[in-house]
C-alpha cells in the first residue's frame, strides 16, 4: 500500500469534481489515480496488494442517504448503488418480486462484506485473477497492458469460458450483474456533465483487446442507481461452488421467467463464474420463447448458452457444469410456486 | 453434535473448561507480536518472484526514499550468520536454505531482502517499491517435472531408517486370490494457522530476547544462538499463548536469525510480522506425495501380502520426509510386507511438519485401498478390518500396549447408523443428492519425550508450575493445571501455570501429539517429589513407605496414583518442616529414552520416543471415523453434512479439550479431502493461491453435524499419564472416509485428493 489523500464526498456534484480533477482524460478507469471509495472491501484490498495505486481516493458513503435507497414501486425497482447488499437481500419484496436479484446477493461473499458492500461497488469488483492480484508476477495485460497474461497457460481453474481474447481470460467474478443484466436493468450514472443513463448490459466490456478497460465509465463518474421495469417473480439464481458459503460461482445461473400454462412468453438467461464479463445468454433465450417447456429443450438452450465457449487446461470442465447448472435452473425456475 | 463438556467416563479426567478460556474470549491473551516493545523499527520481507537462479543487482532508490526507511538489508550487507544443520541431521531448522547468505535463489518466495522502518506502513511501501535484476533458471516445480531427481529415502534421510518389510510379499501376492494395486495422490498443503509469522527481537546488551509463535522455545532458542555464534544462555524465546501450529512452527525458519542480526545491528528491538503469502514460502509445509498400493488377500478378507511404495517431494537441499510406510505396513495383520519410500527433489523450499504428517498421506492410500478391497471381496468394509485386526504388529512381532480399533469401529458405527446404508454404490439419494457412507481406520503413534517440571507449593495450597511447553490451542494449560491440581489435592483456581518462555524448565517441542503425555507425566512426577517431602515431615516412617508406594516417584502409573488420596494436612506439614513454600524441579524421561535425553532435552534437541521404535511393544492411538457425503447429481457439488468419529487414547486427561482437538481434526480431515490444496504454477514452480480467499478452508456451513465419541481405555504400559496423544488422531483417516463415502454415492472411485467437483462424473 501506497501513501494517498482521502477525501469525504459531502455532495455528489463535489464527489464528480474531485474524481474527474485528477483523472487524465484518456486514462481507463482502472488506472485513474483517483478512485471512489464505497464499502471498501474490493479497492482497499486491491491497494494493499499494491495492485491499484491510486494517490487519492473520494469516500462516496457520506452521499448514503440520497443514493441507498431501495425503492420497489409495484410495477419497477430502483436500487441506489450505495445501498449495501444485505440490506437489498433481506428485503421482503426484493424476496418476493425480484428473487433473483435476493439471492445473487445473499449468496455471495460472507454477511461481514455484505453489510460493507454496495451495490455499486459490487458490479465494479475487479477480477479474482490470481496473477492480477499479485503483482510479483510480470504478465498481466490487465494490471500492465501489453505485458501478457500468466494465467492463459498458468494455473486457471476459476478462468472465463466465455467472452474471452487472447490477451485475457479472467472471470467477472460477481453474482448481483448476472441478475441486473438478465433482467434488462438500466445503471444510472452521474458524470460532470449531469446524469446519463444506459442499458446495464453496456457497462461491462470484453477483454479484447484491452483487458485494462473493464467498463464504459469514464474517470469522473459514478453509479448512482440500478434500475428495472416489471417484476420477476418467477426468477432464480443458481449457484455452484466448493463451499457452501463465502465463495465464489464456478458457474451460475440468473433466470427469469414470464410462464403462460407451460408455455415461456420471456425467457433470461444470464451466467456468471464462466464469463469476462456478466453474461446475456441470449442464444439459449430465443430458443426457450415461443416454447413449451420440457427437459429436453432446457438442455438445448444450455447447450447453446455454451457453444461459444473455449476452455483452458484447468478450466475445460466449466463448459459442461455451466450447462448442468442453466438445464437446472431453468427447471427450478419453471417449478416455482408462484 | 456431541455436548461440548461429554460425561466423564472411565479413566478419563473432569470437563473442566479452559484455564484460559476467559483471557481468550476477551482477548486479554497475549500472543508473540501483542507483546509491548521498546521503540521497535519494523521489518518487512521482500521475497523472491523466481524459483531458481541468482539477484542480479537491486534497485533500490525508490524504496529508500519513503519517509521512515533506516535499513535495506540484502544478501550484500546482511549480518553473517552461521549455517544450522536440518533437525533431522541434529540441528535445529527446517531448512538449511539460508537466505540473504549469497544472490542466489533456491526456492520461490525466498527472503531476498529485508526493508527497516519507522512504521510498518512505510516498511511495506519501501518493500513494494524495491526493484530486483534476476537471472532466472529453469526450476523442476514437482513430480514429473523435468529436471528433479528421485532416490530412496533411506540413506538421505537420517531419521528414516528402514523400509518395513517381513516375509515374502512376491511370492503371497502372486499367489493371492484376490489382488489389488492401486495408485493414490496427495496434494501440497499449508498450515495457514490464524496467526501470521512474526519475529520480534530485542537485545538488552548481549542478552536477546525472542517474541515469536514457536510450538519448540527450547529448540529455537539454541538454533538462533548457534545461528548468531552467542551462548544459548544468553537467548530467551517467549510466546504464552501461540494461534495455532499444526506443525509449521516446529523447528527453527530462517527469519528468526536473520531479524536477531538486524536487531543487534540496529541497536534496537525490530519486529516483523511477514504476510499471509510469505507464510507459504518462508516457513514450511506438507508436500504432495504419491503412492502405490498392493494387496493380496484371501476370500474371506484375511491379508496375506501388504505392498505400500510411497513418494514424497522434498527441496534440493533437505532430504525431508515422512515415511508413513511405518505406520501402513503395522496397522494391520498381514504375513507378508514390503515397503519402499523414495524422495523426489525438486526447486522448492523445504517442506516439513504438518498434522499427522506421515500418517494423512499414508493411511489416506492404504485405508481408500482397504475399502476398494472390500468392494472386490463384496464384504462390508468394516468387517474387513475386524478380520485383519490384530494385537502384535505383524513386522516385528510387537504387541499392541493397547489397541481399542475394532471397539471404536463398533461404537462409531453404531452412532453413525452404518447399519441403514444400502451397500450399493448409487442406492441412496435424497431430491437432488446422491448419498453415500463411507468409513476408515485413523491411528497416530503415541510419542513422548523427556520434559522437566518446577513445581512451587505455598502452604494456602496456590501452586504454581512452571514448564516450558507450548499452548498452541490444545488446552495445555488446562491439562497441566489439572494435573496438577489433582495431584496434588489443591482447587484448580490455586493453580497457575506458566509455559511458552524459555526459561522455564525445558519441555520437547509441541509435535507429534507428545505434549500432553510429556508434560503431564513430568508434571505429575514433580508433585510426587513435594508430596512425598510433604509426607515426609508429618508421618512416621512406615507410613511414609506407605505413601512413596502409593504416591509413588517418578513412573508410578497414573491410575493408582488417583487412588492414593490421602488426606494431607498442608498447614502441619509445612509447620513441621518449617518453610513457608516447597519447591521441587525435577526431569523425567520415557522408558527407552536414550541415554543422552537429559542433555539432548537442555540443548533443543528432541527425544521422542514412542510408537514403533519401542523395545518390545508398540504403541498407538486408534479410532474409527464414518462420513456422509452428498453429491449434486446437477452440479456435482460435494457437500459432507455429517462426520462421525470414535477414538480410543489411553487416559483422557480432559474430555471437553480431547474433544474439542478430535473436533477439530475431523473438520480438517473433511477440509483436506475436498478443498485445501495448494496450486503450483508448474512454468515456474510457484505457489499461486496463496492467500485465504483461494485457499480453500471450510467455512461454517460447510460443517453441519460432527460428533465425537470418547471411548474408555486404559494402557499400563506407555507412560505415567497413561495419556495417548490425540491432537493428530482424527484429521487421519477423514481423507480415506470422504473417498470411500464418494464411492458409495457414486460408484466413482477416486483416488487423488483433494476431490473437486470437477472430479466426479455422475
Ligand atoms: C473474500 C471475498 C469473497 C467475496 N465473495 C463474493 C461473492 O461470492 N460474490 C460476489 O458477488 N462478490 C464477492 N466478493 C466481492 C464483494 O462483493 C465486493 O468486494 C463488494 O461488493 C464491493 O463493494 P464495495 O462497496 O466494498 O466496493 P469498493 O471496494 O468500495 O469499490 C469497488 C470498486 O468500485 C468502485 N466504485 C465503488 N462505488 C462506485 C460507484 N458508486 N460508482 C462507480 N464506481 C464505484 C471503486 O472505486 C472500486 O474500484 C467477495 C469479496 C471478498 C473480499
Ligand atoms: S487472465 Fe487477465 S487478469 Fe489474469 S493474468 Fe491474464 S491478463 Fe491478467
Amino acid at each position: 500500500m501506497r501513501p494517498f489523500l482521502y477525501q469525504r464526498a459531502t455532495d455528489p456534484d463535489m464527489a464528480v469534481q474531485a474524481l474527474s480533477a485528477a483523472a487524465a482524460a484518456n486514462n481507463p478507469l482502472t488506472q485513474a489515480t483517483t478512485q471512489p471509495l464505497a464499502g471498501g472491501t474490493t479497492l482497499i484490498d486491491l491497494m494493499k496488494l499494491d495492485v491499484m495505486r491510486p494517490t487519492a481516493i473520494v469516500d462516496i458513503n457520506p452521499l448514503a442517504q440520497g443514493w441507498s435507497a431501495i425503492s420497489p414501486d409495484g410495477e419497477n425497482l430502483r436500487l441506489g448503488a450505495l445501498a449495501k447488499m444485505s440490506d437489498v437481500a433481506a428485503h421482503d419484496e426484493i424476496q418476493r418480486n425480484y428473487p433473483v436479484i435476493a439471492n445473487s446477493l445473499k449468496l455471495a461473499a460472507s454477511a461481514q462484506l455484505r453489510n460493507m458492500a454496495t451495490l455499486g461497488g459490487n458490479v465494479m469488483q475487479r477480477t479474482r485473477c490470481s496473477y492480477f492480484r499479485d503483482v510479483s508476477y510480470e504478465n498481466c495485460n490487465k494490471r500492465k497492458p501489453g505485458s501478457g497474461c500468466a494465467a492463459m497457460d498458468g494455473v486457471n481453474r476459476m478462468h472465463a469460458v466465455l467472452g474471452i481474447s487472447d490477451q485475457c481470460i479472467a472471470t467477472y467474478p460477481g453474482d448481483f450483474a448476472q441478475a441486473l443484466i438478465a433482467l434488462d436493468a438500466t445503471v444510472e450514472i452521474m458524470g460532470k456533465s449531469g446524469s446519463r443513463s444506459m442499458p446495464f448490459a453496456e457497462l461491462h466490456k470484453v477483454p479484447g483487446h484491452s483487458p485494462d478497460v473493464e467498463t464504459a465509465l469514464q474517470p469522473g463518474e459514478l453509479i448512482s442507481a440500478f434500475t428495472v421495469s416489471g417484476r420477476w417473480p418467477r426468477s432464480v439464481y443458481l449457484k455452484a461452488r466448493d463451499r457452501q458459503s463465502y465463495e465464489f460461482a464456478l458457474s451460475s445461473a440468473a433466470i427469469a421467467l414470464d410462464l403462460q400454462d407451460d408455455t415461456i412468453r420471456d425467457a433470461r438467461v444470464a451466467l456468471g463464474g464462466v464469463a469476462t464479463v456478466p453474461w446475456r445468454a441470449r442464444e439459449a433465450e430465443t430458443l426457450l420463447k415461443g416454447q413449451k417447456f420440457d427437459d429436453g429443450l432446457a438442455q438445448r438452450a444450455a447447450d447453446a448458452a455454451f457453444a461459444d465457449a473455449r476452455g483452458r487446461r484447468h478450466n475445460s470442465f466449466k463448459i459442461a457444469l455451466g450447462k448442468r447448472v442453466v438445464a437446472r435452473a431453468l427447471q427450478q425456475a419453471v417449478a416455482m410456486e408462484i | 453434535m456431541t455436548a461440548a463438556a461429554p460425561e466423564p467416563k472411565a479413566n478419563m479426567g473432569k470437563p473442566l473448561s479452559r484455564y484460559d478460556a476467559v483471557s481468550k474470549v476477551t482477548g486479554r491473551a497475549t500472543y508473540a507480536s501483542d507483546m509491548p516493545l521498546a521503540n521497535p523499527a519494523y521489518a518487512f520481507l521482500v521475497t523472491s518472484a523466481i524459483a531458481k537462479g541468482r539477484v542480479d543487482g537491486f534497485d533500490l532508490d525508490d524504496a529508500r526514499a519513503v519517509r521512515g526507511v533506516i535499513d535495506i538489508v540484502t544478501h550484500e550487507n546482511a549480518p553473517k550468520l552461521k549455517e544450522s544443520k536440518l533437525f533431522s541431521n541434529g540441528g535445529y531448522a527446517g531448512t538449511t536454505i539460508q537466505p540473504l547468505k549469497s544472490p542466489d535463489i533456491a526456492h520461490d518466495g525466498q527472503i531476498i531482502a529485508v526493508v527497516i522502518a519507522e512504521s510498518y506502513e512505510a516498511a511495506r511501501e519501501a518493500a513494494n517499491r524495491v526493484k530486483v535484476r534476476y537471472t532466472i533458471a529453469a526450476p523442476s516445480a514437482t513430480f514429473d517435472s523435468p529436471g528433479t531427481t528421485t532416490a530412496a529415502a533411506k540413506g538421505q534421510n537420517a531419521q528414516f531408517k528402514e523400509d518395513p518389510k517381513v516375509g515374502d510379499f512376491a511370492g503371497a501376492f502372486e499367489a493371492a486370490e484376490i489382488q489389488l494395486t492401486a495408485s493414490y495422490d496427495t496434494p501440497t498443503q499449508h498450515h495457514n494457522p490464524m496467526e501470521l509469522f512474526t519475529t520480534s527481537c530485542a537485545w538488552i546488551g548481549d542478552d536477546l530476547v525472542i517474541y515469536e509463535p514457536s510450538q519448540y522455545v527450547y529448540g529455537l532458542k539454541n538454533g538462533v544462538a548457534e545461528q548468531l555464534g552467542i551462548d544459548a544462555g544468553k537467548v530467551r524465546v517467549v510466546n504464552p499463548y501461540v494461534g495455532g501450529g499444526f506443525g509449521s512452527r516446529g523447528s527453527m525458519t530462517p527469519r528468526t536469525a536473520i531479524i536477531a542480526g538486524i536487531a543487534r545491528r540496529l541497536n534496537r528491538p525490530v519486529k516483523l510480522v511477514a504476510t499471509r503469502d510469505q507464510g507459504f514460502t518462508i516457513t514450511t509445509y506438507r508436500a504432495e506425495t504419491r503412492h502405490e498400493i498392493k494387496l493380496g488377500a484371501s476370500r474371506d478378507g484375511r491379508l496375506v501380502a501388504l505392498r505400500h511404495e510411497g513418494a514424497e517431494l522434498s527441496s534440493r537441499a533437505d532430504a525431508y520426509c515422512v515415511g508413513g510406510t511405518k505406520t501402513t505396513t503395522r496397522l494391520y495383520a498381514c504375513p507378508n510386507v514390503d515397503s519402499l519410500v523414495s524422495i523426489v527433489r525438486a526447486d522448492r523450499n523445504t517442506p516439513g511438519f504438518m498434522r499427522s504428517p506421515p500418517e494423512v498421506p499414508y493411511l489416506f492410500a492404504l485405508e481408500s485401498a482397504m475399502d476398494e478391497l472390500a468392494v472386490k471381496l463384496n464384504m462390508d468394509p468394516v468387517e474387513l478390518r475386524r478380520v485383519n485386526d490384530t494385537t502384535n504388529e505383524p513386522i516385528g512381532g510387537k504387541p499392541y500396549t493397547s489397541r481399542s480399533l475394532m471397539a471404536c469401529f463398533d461404537e462409531a458405527a453404531k452412532a453413525f447408523g452404518w447399519a441403514q446404508r444400502s451397500p450399493q454404490p448409487k442406492s441412496m439419494a435424497e431430491g437432488d443428492w446422491l448419498i453415500g457412507y463411507g468409513c476408515a481406520a485413523t491411528c497416530y503413534p503415541t510419542q513422548m519425550g523427556p520434559a522437566a517440571a518446577r513445581v512451587r507449593l505455598q502452604r494456602d495450597g496456590r501452586t504454581r508450575v512452571e514448564i516450558a511447553g507450548h499452548e498452541i490451542g490444545t488446552g495445555a494449560y488446562t491439562v497441566i493445571a489439572q494435573t496438577a491440581a489433582e495431584r496434588l489435592g489443591v482447587p484448580l483456581e490455586k493453580v497457575a501455570v506458566f509455559m511458552g518462555d524459555s526459561d522455564l524448565p525445558p519441555a520437547p517441542v509441541a509435535g507429534g501429539s507428545n505434549s500432553t503425555a510429556s508434560t503431564c507425566s513430568a508434571v505429575m512426577m514433580v508433585c510426587d517429589q513435594i508430596r512425598q517431602r510433604l509426607f515426609k515431615a508429618v508421618m512416621p516412617d512406615s507410613l511414609t513407605d506407605k505413601a512413596k508406594e502409593t504416591v509413588g516417584i517418578g513412573q508410578a502409573p497414573t491410575t493408582q496414583a488417583a487412588k492414593s488420596d490421602r488426606p494431607l494436612d498442608l498447614e502441619k506439614a509445612f509447620d513441621t518442616l518449617g518453610v513457608g513454600v516447597v519447591e521441587e524441579y525435577g526431569e523425567w524421561k520415557p522408558e527407552g529414552a536414550p541415554l543422552d535425553s537429559f542433555r539432548a532435552m537442555h540443548s533443543g534437541h528432541v527425544r521422542l520416543v514412542g510408537g514403533h521404535q519401542m523395545k518390545d511393544k508398540i504403541a498407538y492411538a486408534f479410532g474409527a471415523e464414518f462420513v456422509e457425503v452428498r453429491v449434486n447429481r446437477f452440479t456435482h457439488e460435494i457437500r459432507c453434512p455429517r462426520l462421525v468419529g470414535a477414538f480410543a487414547a489411553g487416559r483422557i486427561m480432559n474430555p471437553r479439550t480431547a474433544r474439542s482437538q478430535l473436533m477439530g481434526g475431523l473438520i480438517w480431515g473433511m477440509s483436506s479431502a475436498l478443498l485445501e490444496a495448494t496450486e503450483i504454477d508448474e512454468r515456474n514452480a510457484r505457489y499461486v493461491n496463496d492467500n485465504l480467499a483461494d485457499y480453500l478452508v471450510p467455512v461454517n456451513a460447510d460443517v453441519a453435524g460432527v460428533e465425537v465419541i470418547l471411548l474408555s481405555e486404559q494402557d499400563d504400559h506407555i507412560n505415567p499419564a497413561g495419556a495417548k496423544g490425540l491432537g493428530e488422531l482424527a484429521n487421519v483417516g477423514t481423507n480415506a472416509a470422504i473417498c470411500n463415502a464418494l464411492y458409495h454415492a457414486t460408484g466413482q472411485r477416486i483416488r487423488k485428493l483433494p476431490v473437486r467437483l470437477e472430479n466426479i462424473e455422475v
